[in-house]
């Protein structure tokens, strides 16, 4: 009897929902049973609320179970689970749930789908194909594949990936690096988490393209500490690369040479900052740099650095695969190809959802997010991280596009959405928003180590009634002086949540509207 | 100080594969850490001369990053996050519990010395918040039920 596959993801977030209990549990039962199962352990298809997610691969495609818990497995296995039986926890074909039938996956198309550390799934759909292709062109060619894609920087700076990688091209230098900024730190993101656990060669394959089309042959993932699984998983990967040529002295036989290190970070949020980053590569403190100069000029260890985010590198291979015409093809206006939308905090089906830019935050928190978790209206929506402003109802129509949220005073940053319900109390969370930048302030310009810690007095006097309109008029005065006067976003963009919690909740801080 | 000569073998051992270049100082530190849970105070001497830098400069890379200590730990550390989408789920009081049970605030050990309780920044898990992290194993979509449970199991099993 030939073995049947049967899918149980070791993503982070499945892992802490239980998938390991219920992959063992499987496996024991199934042997008990006489069963023959050949267990895959994949990414995640980023549905969390289905977590743990169960597929088995029938004659008619992969069939989805969950939430499932290590007691449901008796009863899964009565149902015929192994020919996609029916069971109170099916959910029939994994590719019809409307949550991922809606989407457009096209970074996020092989998540959840292919074992991870797996080469030939990687092949089989569509990997190194990428690379490939950038092997027969000239650095030019590939960059202005980049810049004609309209890529922009996905860790929230949406920089155009292109033009940074022309300048760092046209530099002329003996050393020149990659690195990769995979310190997703934001509160309400996880897109960067899951291409390491999920798809760790696709970032690698970018990583690769990145160094021959500006001519560096040196690379740096500095990850999170908070993501041990991540990083575990992505110095498999380098290894299985090594081994198999794509990486080291000889790109796929090239004669062209690149080297990938893993750098682990300490925990501090301001080394998402890409000049603090490189930084701590270095060695030292995360203290932020003044610009300039450009880290495409003078970076890392003073030679010309692309530093990218996670999603940024890995969109790469698909458009050297596809054509720059297919990914610019998708989004709106300067906003082109599209953006891991991650649902987050008090939502009932919260994920991961790959859109291109313009959809709006109706459709993402109605038709996939489904509401709240707890049932309550939603109160207010923080889209981009700890430093994106709070988007009140009024402005949930509004096309999630970089130029259109500018417009109002928002940013999209990273595609983090975090969903709060009516108990919140936004002055409490504006009161967060400056604590937070004062425990992770450099403390290299004023205006962010001194104005963080202000800013929360003056949040304190308002909210306990004391001088409130003049506190209110200081607060307004400080958050302008952090906008225009931080070295970096860390103090520059603290006052986006500050100041929209201010202007759409003003009850909340005991002002009469 | 039985520390001060295996913290000489954990930095000899760390350069003799890494080497001493640009850069080594933080991968160093995380080897040192994951060998005593901590960075002893008498390595920031040996790793100065190791790596030819200022005591103060170690000093201050160690003091900088919240991820390194110079205090040992209880036996487990329990993180909670409390980022803007776990407290939209209920983690103010989930640490509430914690240090109610444990006898002890943020980043302190608990009443019997064994746990270390330390609130966290986004542990990535944030579609299923309210999530903790103890020792290694995460664990999402938290209930106050659950954390007790954690918390109760730990202190019987230390």
């Amino acid at each position: 009897m030939k073995a049947v596959k049967i899918f149980v993801p070791r993503d982070s977030a499945s892992l802490a929902l239980g998938a390991d209990e219920v992959a063992k549990c499987l496996l024991e039962k199934g042997r008990l049973r006489g069963l023959s199962i050949e267990l895959i352990r994949n990414g995640s298809r980023g549905m969390f609320w289905l977590e743990p997610l169960v597929e088995v691969q029938t004659s008619k495609g992969r069939v989805a179970y969950g939430p499932v818990q290590v007691n449901d497995i008796d009863s899964l296995l009565d149902a015929g689970l192994l020919e996609g039986g029916e069971h109170k926890l099916g959910l029939g074909l994994t590719e019809q749930i409307p949550y991922l039938a809606k989407q457009e996956r096209l970074t996020f198309a092989r998540m959840g789908i292919i074992d991870p550390l797996s080469l030939s799934d990687y092949e089989a759909h569509s990997g190194w194909k990428g690379l490939r292709r950038a092997l027969t062109l000239d650095g030019d060619s590939i960059v202005q594949e980049v810049v004609d894609s309209g890529l922009r920087g996905r860790g929230g700076a949406a920089f155009p990936a292109g033009i940074k990688w022309r300048t760092v091209k046209g530099a002329q230098a003996e050393q020149k690096y990659i690195v990769c900024n995979a310190d997703e730190g934001d509160s309400g993101t996880f897109s960067d988490r899951m291409t390491m656990e999920g798809d760790p060669f696709m970032l690698i394959e970018g990583m690769i393209i990145a160094g021959i089309a500006v001519g560096a042959e040196k690379g740096y993932v500095y990850i999170r500490s908070e993501y041990p699984h991540a990083i575990e998983v992505m110095r498999e990967a380098i290894q299985i690369c090594l081994s198999q040529g794509f990486l080291g002295s000889s790109v796929c036989g090239s004669g062209k040479a690149f080297h990938l290190e893993i750098r682990k970070a300490a925990g501090a949020y301001v080394c998402g900052e890409e000049t603090a980053l490189l930084e701590s590569i270095e060695g030292r403190r995360g203290i932020v740099r003044a610009k300039p100069p450009l880290p495409a000029l003078e970076g890392l260890f003073g030679k010309p650095t692309v530093v990218n985010n996670v999603i940024t590198l890995a969109s790469v291979p698909l458009i050297l695969n596809q054509g720059a015409a297919f990914y610019r093809d998708y989004g709106v206006g300067r906003s082109q190809g599209t953006l891991p939308f991650q649902l987050a905090g008090n939502v009932k089906h919260g994920g991961l959802v790959e859109k291109a830019f313009g959809i709006t935050l109706n459709e993402l928190l109605h038709d996939f997010g489904a509401g709240t978790r707890s049932g309550r209206p939603i109160k207010a929506v923080q889209v981009g991280g700890p430093l994106g402003a709070y988007v009140p109802q009024s402005q949930w129509n509004v096309p999630l596009d970089y130029e259109s949220y500018t417009a109002i005073g928002a940013v999209l940053g990273h595609g983090g959405i975090v969903i709060h319900d009516e108990t919140t109390n936004m002055a409490k969370l504006a009161r967060y928003a400056m604590e937070f930048c004062a425990l992770e302030s450099c403390g290299k310009c004023t205006p962010c180590r001194i104005g963080s810690t202000r800013g929360v007095e003056a949040i304190d006097r308002i909210t306990s009634n004391k001088d409130k309109q003049q506190q209110v008029y200081l607060l307004r005065d400080l958050c302008n002086t952090m906008k225009d006067a931080s070295l970096c976003a860390m103090g520059g963009m603290t006052p986006y949540p500050v100041l929209s919690a201010l202007n759409h909740y003003p009850e909340d801080f005991g002002i009469d509207v | 100080m039985p520390e001060h000569n295996s913290c000489q073998s954990v930095i000899q051992k760390f350069i003799d594969v890494n080497g001493a270049e640009n850069g080594a100082l933080l991968p160093l530190l995380h080897a040192i850490q994951d060998t005593f849970d901590y960075i002893p105070k008498s390595a920031v001497t040996l790793i100065s001369k190791a790596l030819s830098l200022s005591e103060a400069e170690v000093h201050g890379v160690i003091t900088y990053y919240h991820y390194f200590r110079y205090e040992a730990p209880g036996r487990h550390i329990v993180q909670i996050c409390r980022a803007e989408s776990c407290q939209a789920c209920g983690s103010d009081e989930l640490l509430a519990v914690a240090q109610d049970i444990l006898g002890c605030s943020s980043h302190q050990k608990s009443r019997s010395g064994l746990i270390t309780l330390e609130p966290v920044d986004c542990l990535g898990l944030c579609a299923s918040s309210p999530a903790i992290q103890v020792d290694n194993k995460l664990h999402a979509r938290v209930s106050i039920e659950t954390l007790k449970g954690v918390l109760v199991d730990l202190e019987a099993s230390a």
